[in-house]
């Protein structure tokens, strides 16, 4: 789960990662209150939408004046913004962050991931901050240090001094600042069961203190159940119709630019046929895996979700039943055909547990349904059916 | 001959009065494996269908039966105390099903194991089958075969789509090993690839990835170095975009790293077949090994 640079700093600031002041407003009147109350000369007015990349596609404004505050608020506050994250449509922003502006002396760049390859967390630390840190690592990789902390012992000392050489730090300062924040990121990692922490830029300002300008976290969505305080984060503005209807039913749906509305079963299995469409010629319009034991309420959820989505021309349900029964899938599809009267062609493959009633089910159904016998005939069946239907 | 399990093996199953653990419980009965226990505190005393005695700790479970593998349905908030629990217990091999166990649950439990006897499979896995002998996981059983053909896969369903298409043109399968999609789990691609070359009665493997990770890379540079045996690979998700999290944990495309074609790319390099598309498998390594 993502949340917003606002929501993400006031959880830094509840633990003591130093960050500048800021509060968020949602109208520009609020905007210019906010930076009235900070009272600094300058004030940042930053879009608040889950993307990066906000400030080349002018949703970041330096302001020098209430009256510059509230020009950008203005401008900034239900803007369609858009950066190389949204996709072309971009982004509405509904509310900005208005923080104090920070004098900045110097510009670094820290991260922490969990390294899947050694199984421990790890700190990526650059003096290359505020850039993009993918370009950073493809053209200069000699600038990106990884330093690794094994969970049995935690961020020791040392992994402070590694901080401190990795950014080459002189200063006794500001070697103490990075080992301090390291520790403190590294608890703040593991106490909200994060999946990245990610400060771009962290500076040092003119007084010689480390700040986290930016903050970015993405929380485990597995670990939710532990944290309703996060959980009550969530903005619903940032997902779309159909992924938020997904989530109610603990169904794994992605909506994607294509035509062809997917239905599988199993995560791997939903993520070949994606490819397998593509192979065909087509495009996928969604990944959705309706996973192992579902119901035909969920299965009849999902395919409503599907059958929503305006760009879908042709439907693919590909399901290899194992633990999820074929006749269970089957009675689902029906249901959910009938109360959403359906419009585009749908070719079914199904394969395992019960496939035999599941066949029936259908065939009983008196729906327009294209059966397929295997994983490519059913891909170039509902390639073709798409194309057809345009 | 056969990997990891057999007609022997003794299995308890934690979770096996949950809705999954004893549906699937009475699945591998059914099968033929040998389910000797199962483990739910506090349900100690009692017996799953009247036939399976169930035990309040798997210590007493393995002390009672000799169970030495554990299949576990536990739900995910209480998994990772199930998994330690079996591992003091020094059993030789837990399979994992739960699906959605925290990461950073999983990374105490992996600093754990360090050291100890105990083999993990997955979580968030279908489990292994050796056909007509053992089935601990949630499989389909009878789309397998028994043969010389070792699977091996990140994914449930794909890996039932692999084996299905071998079954389809005669060849069987000497174990079928999924590993998982979550990005800490406890037995990888190298550790099987490693038994399949071992095991005299595998001829040939198939290897089925997923974008996320370099465990797929990192098995390339292994399979080059050691294995001896024809190895055919599918990576799922080549259409997937950057960022977004495909349905398993795992499954993640992020800063670049992780990509379908960087996978395909290594495994070819190695000298594996790679097959393009998840509908050829099956063809593509009977072609590999002549059949």
């Amino acid at each position: 789960m993502n949340i917003h640079e606002y929501q993400a700093k006031e959880l830094f600031r509840k633990e003591g990662i130093p960050t500048p002041k800021g509060k968020v407003a949602f109208t520009v009147d609020e905007a210019v209150a906010a930076a009235k109350e900070l009272g600094s000369s300058v004030s940042v007015v930053k879009a608040q939408i889950h993307a990066g990349g906000r400030g080349k596609g002018g949703g970041v404004k330096v302001a020098k004046s209430l009256d510059e505050v509230r020009q950008y608020a203005s401008q900034i506050l239900g803007m369609q913004l858009v950066t190389h994250q949204t996709g072309p449509e971009g982004k509405e922003v509904k509310k900005v962050l208005i923080e104090e502006g920070s004098a900045i002396e110097k510009e670094l760049y820290l991260s922490m991931i969990l390294d899947r390859d050694t199984s421990s967390l790890a700190f990526i630390a650059s003096t290359e901050g505020g850039m993009d840190i993918e370009e950073v690592s493809a053209k200069t990789p000699e600038k990106i240090h990884t330093i690794y902390v094994d969970p049995s012992v935690g961020f020791m000392p040392y992994h402070g001094r590694k901080l401190a050489n990795a950014y080459q730090f002189t200063d006794p300062k500001h070697q103490k600042q990075i080992a301090i924040l390291g520790e403190k990121l590294y608890n703040f990692y593991l106490k909200y069961d994060c999946s990245l922490v990610e400060i771009n830029p962290l500076i040092i300002n003119k007084a010689g203190d480390l700040l986290s300008l930016d903050a970015k976290l993405n929380f485990e969505d597995n670990a939710l159940y532990r944290h309703p305080e996060i959980t009550e984060l969530r903005d619903l503005n940032e997902e779309t119709p159909g992924e938020i209807e997904a989530s109610k039913y603990e169904l794994a749906y992605i909506s994607l630019d294509g035509e062809i509305g997917c239905m599988v079963n199993g995560a791997g299995l939903a993520m070949a046929t994606l490819d397998i469409i593509k192979l065909a010629g087509g495009s996928p319009a969604n990944f959705l895996d309706v996973g192992g034991g579902a119901s035909k309420e969920k299965v009849q959820a999902a395919f409503k979700i599907i059958l929503s989505d305006p760009k879908v021309r042709a439907i693919m349900v590909n399901i290899f039943g194992g633990i999820m029964k074929c006749d269970i899938i089957a009675e689902g599809i029906v249901a959910a055909a009938k109360e959403m009267n359906l419009k585009v062609p749908l070719v079914v493959r199904l394969q395992g547990t019960n496939v035999e009633q599941g066949k029936q089910i259908l065939a009983n159904s008196k729906l327009a349904i294209i059966p397929a016998d295997d994983l490519k005939d059913a891909a170039e069946k509902a390639v073709a059916a798409a194309k057809g239907a345009k | 001959m056969s990997i990891l399990v057999n007609k022997d093996t003794k299995i308890l199953v934690q979770g096996i009065t949950g809705k999954h653990g004893s549906f699937h419980a009475e699945q591998c009965l059914a099968y033929g494996s040998k389910i000797v226990a199962g483990v739910t505190p506090g349900k100690g005393g009692t017996k799953f269908q009247d036939k399976v005695p169930i035990f309040n700790s798997v210590a007493e479970a393995k002390e009672k039966t000799g169970a030495t593998v554990s299949m576990l349905f536990v739900p995910p908030a209480f998994a990772a105390d199930a998994i330690a629990e079996s591992v003091d217990a020094g059993l030789d091999l837990i399979v994992a099903i739960t699906e959605g166990i925290p990461v950073n649950d999983m990374l105490k439990v992996k600093q754990f194991m360090k050291g100890k006897k105990t083999r993990l499979i997955g979580p968030n896995c279908p489990g292994v089958i050796t056909p007509d002998e053992c089935k601990i996981g949630i499989m389909p059983g009878h789309i397998h075969k028994k043969g010389s053909v070792g699977v091996l896969s990140r994914s449930g369903t794909l890996t039932y789509e692999a084996v299905y298409q071998l079954t389809q043109r005669g060849i069987g399968q000497s174990s079928c090993v999924g590993i998982g999609g979550d990005p800490v789990n406890g037995t990888n691609f190298i550790d099987v690839l490693d038994l399949f070359n071992r095991d005299p009665e595998t001829e040939a493997v198939i290897m089925i990835g997923e974008i996320g990770g370099s465990a797929e890379e990192n098995a390339a540079d292994w399979i080059k170095a050691n294995m001896k045996k024809p190895v055919v690979a599918f990576i799922a998700g080549s259409a997937a975009p950057p960022g977004r999290r495909m349905g398993h944990a795992g499954a993640i495309i992020s800063g670049g790293k992780g990509t379908a074609q960087a996978k395909f790319d290594a495994l070819e390099k190695a000298g594996v077949t790679i097959c393009r598309t998840p509908a050829d498998l099956g063809s593509t390594l009977a072609k590999r090994i002549g059949k």
